[in-house]
């Protein structure tokens, strides 16, 4: 006996026409891009500018001949002369002095402060967690008049180590902040395997929390070395002799007088200022993403 | 000696939350007991003050007969298996065991040969460079287990270890857990929320409900002589099935009376024990293991009980009979050859002789 198929054709409602996921991904794919190219032609003008114009002599600087995006005689001869240049080697020594012991000083207070705050359990612990990041919210334009009496009490005014003082009060908060996101990540469980395994509270810092935080760690660091290495309003309210500016207020002050701006070197001395960061952001922003966002989402 | 005390023990939290609410429990050296109940029965709460991980509230726990109440979790010599391993993720399998030798200064031929020796007792001597990330749940549990055996403690503290394992690990490595303790004979506290675990593995199982021991036995005592209505409910796999029943003469002798239509005898034995409860309103017990399909050669004190059938869960070696009676969902367990289908009668025999009388006030079994 055969079996027969038999059909029927019930009438069906018109489906809207969706289109593929496939094509919707290419959409969203080109229209990020386009957004993403604004982005990048508005943010890369600046940098790219300065380096055209650090490559051109006073001269046709200030000649106004051509086209300002194109150089007619390029010469290296701005970024060597800064190279050779006493005063500026000085700036970038100063820079490099206060920003490394800043960072040390940053984290050594955040590490401290943010295990604390986030795994030992003690009265006001949430309290102070708030109030140390609330005073991150602070303007620094509206700390530095306040900043400026304890400077000049403390007789530090015109010494790049008071920037030692005043650039934590930038950086701490917000590296405590992302400590404690970072540390509150972690499983409460390993304190108190560590704790069943005889670690102190030290121990268990060193030995288990720096080690499985360190990807937070490396995003404060590269912060803390941010905030420091490019910190402009300090400097240019606490120093003025040349052999105590960093390279931030250096520049400016030495190489603008009156009305005279040498726009070439100034040029090619911010280039080289944006360089460290530039190379440590270049092999450290994936571990400074993954240190924001981790800490941000578990926490 | 490794006895662990708890006396009068009571764990309060903020807002007068009483978690664990004064028990006594004595632990014998070499013992392996373990603490059941559901979720927020107060098993974990009671381990970890064992552990020194929660401040004790009132009473005492000693371990070794030494008081351990302001001891730290370092200094009271036991160790630790958590729910989610708690391994060191930056640390290879060996430095994960080694560390806690490593904070005590033993030296480093001594910490070799004890790694060495609890990773041949798990199995896990071909792991040992790797980290936990590149290992299985199985695996990494196996590792939890050899940090505390190399630290060769008083007591171990086993919290929920296998929650995290998919049923067969569990199965598998609920006999490793067993053969571990037969090898290294330490007393063991093991807390579980599953009743088939405390009943494989414990020396005694100690129930937990509400901050409060409802009985302690070895787990046979527990499963055909449950103290009440919470452990003869929660021990056992199905659950006990429960009737409100009334006690009636029935012939010499008495019976229960679960509607007109089931009056099931009781056995000449258990006469005696129950005539107090005479015409009054209780509830009736029996497990589904003794509830079977209908024979007529069955033995005495079993009696017939004809069921509506709901669903039919044939499980292979048995097949598990879903029914409801006066409103009450019950199950039974036949033989897988015995043909039950659903919306149809089935006709089974209750084995009287296993039956459980509770007093529905109090909750206790009489």
């Amino acid at each position: 006996m055969s079996s027969t198929t038999v059909t029927t054709t019930a009438a069906v409602a018109p489906r809207q026409h969706q289109g593929s996921l496939e094509s919707q991904r290419r959409w969203a794919m080109w229209a990020s891009y386009a957004a993403l190219s604004v982005f990048v032609v508005f943010f890369l003008v600046p940098p790219v500018y300065t380096l055209i114009t650090s490559l051109k002599t006073s001269k046709e600087i200030s000649g106004l001949q051509g086209s300002p995006w194109l150089v007619q005689h390029p010469t290296f001869a701005n970024f060597w002369e800064l190279m050779t240049n006493e005063n500026y080697q000085n700036f970038f020594i100063n820079s490099v002095k206060i920003t490394i012991c800043v960072v040390a000083l940053t984290m050594a207070i955040s590490i401290l402060a943010a295990f604390s705050l986030a795994r030992m359990r003690f009265w006001g612990s949430a309290t102070l967690a708030t109030g140390v990041f609330l005073t991150y919210l602070v303007p620094e334009s509206l700390l530095f008049i306040p900043m400026f009496q304890i400077v000049g009490k403390l007789g530090l005014m015109n010494n790049t180590w008071s920037l030692l003082l005043l650039y934590p009060t930038l950086s701490v908060p917000f590296c405590t902040w992302i400590m404690i996101g970072y540390f509150s990540s972690i499983p409460k469980e390993l304190d108190e395997a560590a704790l069943i395994d005889g670690a102190s509270y030290m121990q268990m810092l060193f030995r288990i929390f720096i080690p499985v935080a360190m990807p937070g760690i490396i995003a404060a660091t590269i912060f803390a070395f941010t905030v420091s290495w490019g910190q402009f309003l300090y400097p240019m309210a606490f120093l003025y002799s040349t052999d105590q500016m960093v390279l931030t207020v250096g520049i400016i002050s030495d190489l603008i007088r009156g009305d005279v701006f040498q726009w070439g070197k100034i040029m090619a001395g911010s280039l080289m200022a944006a360089l460290p960061p530039v190379i440590i952001y270049a092999f450290l922003m994936d571990y400074y993403i993954a240190g924001l966002t981790a800490g941000a989402t578990k926490g | 000696m490794a006895q662990v005390s708890i006396r009068k023990v009571v764990k309060m939290y903020e807002g007068d939350v009483q978690a664990v609410k004064g028990i006594d429990l004595e632990i014998n050296d070499h013992e392996f007991v373990v603490l059941v109940g559901p979720s927020g029965c107060g098993k974990s709460t009671t381990l970890r003050m064992i552990a020194g991980l929660e401040e004790i509230t009132a009473g005492e726990i000693s371990i070794g007969g030494d008081v351990v109440n302001d001891v730290p979790p370092r200094d009271r010599d036991i160790a630790m298996v958590f729910q989610n391993y708690a391994l060191y993720p930056h640390m290879s399998v060996f430095d994960n065991m080694a560390f806690g030798l490593k904070l005590r200064k033993f030296p480093r031929e001594e910490i070799k040969r004890r790694v060495d020796e609890a990773a041949g007792i798990l199995d896990i001597t071909e792991l040992l460079l790797r980290k936990p990330k590149a290992l299985s749940g199985g695996q990494r549990q196996r590792v939890a287990m050899g940090r505390a055996i190399v630290r060769n403690p008083k007591v171990f503290l086993f919290d929920e270890p296998l929650s995290n394992l998919d049923a067969k690990l569990r199965v598998q490595m609920r006999t490793e857990i067993k053969l571990v303790h037969q090898k290294v004979n330490t007393t063991t506290v093991y807390v579980t929320h599953d009743q088939i675990e405390a009943m494989t593995l414990a020396d005694r199982v100690v129930v937990m409900n509400h901050g409060v021991i409802e009985q302690v036995g070895p787990p046979q005592e527990l499963y055909h002589h449950p103290a009440t209505r919470f452990v003869a409910g929660f021990i056992g796999s199905p659950a006990m099935n429960f009737l409100p029943c009334r006690v009636v003469q029935h012939g010499d002798g008495l019976a229960v009376r679960v509607s007109d239509t089931i009056t099931l005898p009781i056995t000449p034995e258990r006469r005696d024990r129950y005539a107090p409860y005479k015409d009054k309103a209780m509830t009736f017990g029996l497990r589904p293991e003794h509830l079977v399909e209908y024979r007529d050669n069955a033995k005495q004190g079993v009696t017939r009980m004809d069921a509506m059938v709901d669903v039919v869960e044939p499980m292979g070696m048995e097949t598990m009979v879903h029914f409801h009676t006066i409103g009450e969902q019950m199950c039974a367990r036949i033989d897988p050859n015995a043909y039950a289908a659903p919306n149809e009668v089935l006709a089974l025999n209750a084995d009287m002789n296993n039956m459980h009388l509770l007093d529905p006030e109090s909750g206790r079994v009489v």
